[in-house]
């Protein structure tokens, strides 16, 4: 445990500084304030708009770092030839897989608390006082996370048998279907055929399903999410990140590095 | 028998090549050697001779295509071995966006060293590489010279009983390689095992118990430097001082001048003759010195034949 503590400390200390990472949550917060000058034009409805922007602004910078650099995480190393001296330490590879992604969500754990602290200040800034309700959008932005993490898992295990652009296609790949997984599932016999409808089903049940985590309504409404949803989405993130590391550490284990 | 330090068996490695790897180059043929606790080995061969290979084996860096080896009695795969050895790769890079403190301390956490301890050997290694310095600023200003010294603290951070490091003296001006060799004699002394692989003979034979030759991924020998040369001198270099004149002129026709002196080279069997004649020519014998073949002549002579012989294949594939 001491020592994907330590690999994760590490990379979290690279992406600490590294300003890129500050330029992007920079640019989420720049967002958010825009956000506040839009929900002023659009009478009635400015809180709503708010939540829609920011927690839009949120995924979409928590992704580019999650999937740019995920994909970094390993083949960075390789190509750069650290990891032969860590890998010459007392370290198995799981471990070494384990820690990098660690670092990387709690990267993604201070970046979005950051601009989740900046979307709660331009709420308070529009409404003046935050209600039991408003609760639902630190709930939209723990799924968020919980979305990101499953992305940095996918990132790491395409690259450790991939070039850095096709991981980055792969993992976007994935993203992207991911958000229709309901269309997979109820599509009509009748227009596709009883095969490619019994194939869509199937897989669909193999793609993370990043629908689960789209509570932005809910959040820019102010309704209560129900809690068994919270237990139930954390659960799925742990398992497939579980799986998806797990099928990472066997490819990254049997790895002949250049 | 005392179990070895590092114990090899016929450690083969094959490289997939081709667009769509279906062809193989073999990269490391049979290897199989030991190296003793305590001693220093030296593992020599030019570029691509299969060094790195070996090592990066070794390491559990790459793995082989057959074949297996032992660390201090434990097979290659087993990670906690890696508490035991220490490793410097050959020209090694480090997060450069950390100190060289910063990368020693966060090495040592593998360790399971505590926070003081950690400060006081992070201390230790660097004052031992010349860097004390340097340690905060980042590695990213770092030189080559200094990397490869940083390479060196991080692979005796430890305190390892077996040390393997990949082209120690690669990157180093004279002084940086005389202190490569001084760190590496203290080793020694101290009793470690240290195996590390150099194209440079000189290196080898200053500091090593024991080398090992490969070329072309095939092991040529393994000895002590002078034993893989031959001890047995073929020829004797006879050097003498003769005056210019007629009662010396046979013998001065036979060496050459070099200086005021006349040096001549003679089969062994001959040499009590030889230097009668010197004696008879009214010359004076300032010296006798077996001629034996250097490490380097050694060397090139694997080389040469290593590459005749990969040009015979080819030219018979044709």
């Amino acid at each position: 445990m001491t020592r994907i503590a330590a690999v994760s400390w590490n990379t979290f200390r690279e992406a600490v500084r590294d300003r890129v990472l500050y330029n992007l949550v920079f640019f989420a917060l720049l967002l958010i304030a825009t956000a506040i000058l839009v929900g002023q034009i659009s009478i009635g409805i400015e809180t709503i708009v708010l939540v829609s922007l920011g927690l839009s602004a949120i995924s979409v910078i928590g992704l580019l770092i999650a999937v740019f650099t995920g994909v970094g995480l390993v083949s960075k190393e390789i190509e750069k030839r650290t990891l032969y001296a860590l890998l010459s330490k007392p370290l198995r590879r799981w471990e070494f897989l384990v820690g990098k992604f660690g670092g990387l969500v709690l990267t993604l754990t201070v970046n979005t608390g950051a601009m989740a602290v900046g979307l709660m200040l331009a709420l308070l800034y529009v409404k003046h006082s935050l209600g039991s309700g408003d609760a639902t959008a630190f709930v939209a932005v723990y799924f968020i996370l919980l979305k990101l993490a499953i992305v940095v898992a996918l990132a790491l295990l395409f690259s450790c048998f991939t070039s850095q652009l096709l991981a980055i296609l792969f993992t976007s790949g994935l993203y992207i279907a991911g958000l229709f997984i309901s269309e997979m599932r109820n599509l009509d016999a009748s227009r596709v055929g009883p095969a490619a409808r019994h194939f869509f089903t199937g897989i669909s049940y193999l793609l993370p399903n990043f629908q689960n985590f789209d509570v932005m309504a809910a959040a820019a409404h102010a309704r209560p999410l129900p809690g068994i949803l919270i237990v139930h989405n954390t659960l799925y993130a742990m398992l497939y990140c579980a799986v998806v590391l797990g099928a990472a550490s066997v490819v990254f284990g049997r790895k002949n590095l250049k | 028998m005392p179990e070895p330090a590092i114990e090899i068996e016929s450690l083969t490695k094959d490289y997939p090549t081709g667009f769509l790897h279906l062809k193989t180059k073999r990269s490391l043929e049979n290897l199989s050697m030991r190296i003793e606790e305590g001693e220093s080995f030296g593992f020599l061969g030019p570029n691509g001779a299969g060094k790195s290979t070996t090592i990066k084996l070794l390491m559990g860096i790459i793995f082989p295509t057959s074949g297996s080896a032992r660390i201090l009695g434990r097979p290659i795969t087993d990670v906690e071995m890696h508490k035991d050895i220490g490793y410097l790769p050959e020209q090694p890079y480090f997060y450069d966006y950390l100190t060289a403190a910063e990368l020693l301390d966060y090495f040592a956490r593998f360790y399971g060293m505590k926070s003081a301890e950690r400060k006081e050997r992070v201390g230790k290694m660097l004052k031992k590489v010349g860097l004390e310095t340097a340690e905060k600023i980042q590695l990213r200003k770092y030189s080559k010279g200094m990397l490869q010294r940083v390479g060196l603290a991080q692979a005796i951070l430890h305190d390892p009983k077996v040390v393997i490091l990949d082209e120690p003296m690669s990157g180093l001006d004279p002084i940086g390689r005389h202190e490569v060799r001084d760190i590496i004699s203290e080793l020694k002394r101290g009793g470690k095992t240290v195996f590390f692989s150099t194209h440079i003979l000189t290196d080898a034979e200053m500091l090593c118990d024991k080398v090992g030759v490969i070329v072309g991924g095939k092991l040529q020998g393994v000895g002590r430097p002078d034993e893989i040369v031959g001890v047995k001198a073929q020829e004797i270099e006879i050097v003498f001082d003769a005056d210019d004149d007629v009662r010396s002129a046979t013998l001065r026709a036979k060496a050459s001048k070099s200086g005021s002196r006349y040096a001549m080279r003679v089969p062994e069997e001959n040499v009590f003759a030889a230097i009668e004649e010197v004696r008879a020519a009214g010359a004076k014998l300032a010296a006798v010195t077996p001629i034996k073949p250097t490490l380097e002549e050694y060397f090139l002579h694997l080389v040469e034949k290593d590459r005749a012989q990969a040009a015979a294949i080819e030219v018979s594939g044709k």
